[in-house]
């Protein structure tokens, strides 16, 4: 199992190294940071300045190297737009985002897993047959519509839930989070409706469908057989066996979530990194840019070894190091 | 004789489909005795397993059973619904599945299957259930059980799985064992031991068992009775060294003609024409009337004759007729 694990580790940090070029390389091709960053009034010294102050006249090879070499110490650099360095804007804006992700997260896992066992168990019921046409909606609507529409319907007619922006947030040691207060939660449910909708539908459907072709095992068969009740057969010995393919996909959903909080955080005003990045594009941003890239893509990375590690738990076939078998 | 463990009356299984009603078991009565196995023989689609489904209720919908009574030690079974007919699955009626591979969760190590079902049936403590575990693993021959409880399915060969299958199906003591085509996916070695192991468990502790197959020669070496089903339908039932070796039903002697056997050579093996009939058209009179040399009007007419002294529902059973 160790050497499993290293080994993917290992895949993981050549994906990172990649990316890490491609993040790198948008400085060279996209556009020159120098014209945005000083205004119409500029004289040439000025420009020559900045040029070396930020690196810009040395040679690919040493940039690459220096840029990689600050990237693995948190260190890319500073922001062109506000001055400041970019590790330090996207720690403050983190937690908005993080926040965001995670009670989106659990809301489409928790939602997701539930209604999909019911409506397999429940195959022909009415109920169930509604909830799969409903889910239809949530695989097909965009995601700014979604958030637009749920705008309009609680902020703009009923009045009930803010329409942008976090409320009120508690500062914990550098961590500002919204979950504290009361208008911090309010904040918080149309945006993480909005984001989570189309994970928590798509896993619905895939646990429904893993689970119906689950059911129709002949271990499932043998277990109502030896006459366990309903409980023990759905959800110990059928649901167990639908979750190997649905982790996969949780996690790479997860991933997703946070990549994607971009369109809900702008729909929302939702100050997270997503809206950072929007902003950052903007105004070619690049060194903002390339954090984000690298910072959503150790996400991702990082979500995808857990998975594969997960497997491990859930799983006894992989586990090879402890077969006893002929 | 004492009362059967399992008395099956007139049982009928319906399916309806778009094409009408099709009735994969039509009218089958048999009895099974504590301690006696019972094979049930025919073809795929002959009604065997269907009707065992039925016993142990676990027909797909929407089949049911339409007609006819199912006792089980004197209680009628065959109404029961939901969770009065779970309480008695596992409990009083064990099943054995044909394929061993996939008959057992793999994500759940197999002490734990074990122990979930003693838990599920009887009111022991889950020590208790653990002990008993080995105990049932060791009873049907797997080396090393104290340790093998902790394994998961997939670290055990299939012959080793069909055992703890059959640990399974009887860790609660049911009184009756359904075991449907238990060997068919088994290398011809193994099915030898498995057939073995199956005798001897129920012969000690007095199951009956249904022993569903095609496979005659497991019917030879392990039944006391056999039932043969040809559409549906009960073709002949008897002590198994009378049905194989004098059969009275032409159905039956065609079958026991067209098994090879090694003493043969290789010399062309008998057919019987045609083939079954599918169950929405199964013709009038005798299902078998079609195919049978000795067929008159009386059988593609009248009602077959049910079994009651004789062994096999034919208007002309066969006298004294050897296999060829």
């Amino acid at each position: 199992m160790l050497a499993y694990i290293i080994r993917r580790a290992g895949q993981s940090a050549l994906v990172l190294l990649i990316v890490g070029l491609v993040a790198f390389a948008m400085f060279r091709f996209v556009g020159d940071p120098i014209d945005n960053m000083l205004g119409q009034e500029r004289t040439a010294e000025d420009i020559e300045r900045l040029r070396a102050q930020l690196g810009l006249d040395q040679p690919f090879v040493v940039q690459y190297y220096k840029f990689l070499e600050g990237a693995v110490q948190g260190n890319f650099g500073v922001s062109y737009r506000q001055g400041r360095p970019v590790a330090e804007i996207l720690l403050e804006r983190a937690p908005a985002t993080l926040e965001l992700a995670m009670v989106s997260g659990v809301l489409a896992i928790l939602f997701g897993i539930a209604l999909g066992v019911f409506t397999a168990i429940r195959r022909d019921g009415w109920l169930a047959n509604v909830i799969m046409s409903a889910s239809l909606i949530g695989v097909s609507l965009p995601t700014f519509l979604i958030g637009i529409l749920l705008i309009y319907l609680f902020s703009v007619e009923l009045g009930w839930l803010p329409s942008f922006g976090r409320g009120e947030t508690v500062d914990l040691g550098g961590w500002s989070t919204g979950f504290l207060t009361e208008s911090g939660l309010k904040a918080l449910i149309l945006p993480s409706i909005t984001l989570g909708l189309y994970q928590m539908t798509l896993i619905m459907r895939l646990v429904r469908s893993e689970m119906l072709e689950v059911l129709r095992q002949d271990y499932i068969r043998f277990a109502r057989a030896r006459g366990l009740r309903d409980r023990a057969v759905n959800f110990r010995h059928a649901l167990k066996n639908t979750m190997v393919p649905v982790i996969t996909v949780i996690g790479l959903q997860l991933g997703a979530i946070i990549a994607f909080a971009i369109i809900t955080e702008t729909v929302f005003q939702w100050p997270g990194v997503g809206l950072l990045f929007i902003n950052a594009i903007q105004f070619v941003d690049i060194p903002v840019m390339a954090a984000y890239l690298m910072l959503i893509s150790v996400m991702f990375v990082g979500i995808n070894l857990l998975v594969d590690i997960l497997y491990f738990f859930i799983d006894p076939r992989l586990r090879a190091d402890r077969s006893g078998g002929h | 004789m004492a009362d059967p463990v399992l008395s099956i009356r007139d049982l009928s299984v319906e399916i309806p489909t778009r094409h009408g009603i099709v009735r994969p078991v039509d009218g089958v009565s048999y009895d099974i005795q504590a301690g006696e196995i019972l094979g049930i023989v025919g073809e795929s689609g002959a009604g065997k397993s269907m009707a065992g489904n039925a016993v142990i209720g676990l027909l797909n919908p929407p089949a049911h059973i339409s007609k006819g009574e199912i006792w089980l030690k004197g209680q009628r079974i065959d109404h029961l619904k939901g969770d009065a007919m779970r309480r008695l699955r596992g409990k009083e009626i064990g099943m054995v599945f044909q394929d061993p591979l996939t008959s057992l969760n793999p994500l759940l190590r197999i002490g734990d299957q074990l122990t979930e079902t003693m838990l599920t049936h009887l009111p022991i403590s889950r020590a208790e259930a653990e002990k008993r575990a080995v105990a049932a693993l060791e009873e049907v021959g797997i080396p090393g059980a104290a340790e093998r409880v902790n394994s998961y399915p997939h670290e055990f060969s299939g012959g080793m799985r069909q055992r703890v299958v059959i640990a399974l199906a009887l860790c609660a003591e049911p009184s009756l064992v359904i075991a449907d085509e238990p060997t068919t996916a088994l290398d011809v070695s193994v099915q030898a031991q498995i057939i073995a192991l199956l005798r001897r468990l129920c012969r000690d502790r007095g199951t009956a068992v249904m022993l569903i197959t095609h496979d005659m020669g497991v019917i030879a070496e392990a039944t006391d009775r056999v039932a043969v089903m040809y559409a549906g339908r009960l073709a002949e039932l008897g002590p198994v060294r009378d049905v194989l070796t004098h059969p009275q039903h032409p159905y039956t002697h065609g079958l026991m003609a067209s098994t090879p056997l090694a003493s043969q050579g290789k010399s062309r093996l008998h057919q019987i024409p045609g083939a079954m009939p599918r169950l929405d058209a199964v013709p009038d009179g005798c299902a078998f009337n079609s195919r049978c040399p000795h067929a008159t009007d009386k059988c593609r007419q009248a009602p077959v004759p049910r079994l009651r002294n004789g062994q096999a529902a034919c208007w002309y059973p066969l006298v004294d007729e050897k296999v060829i």
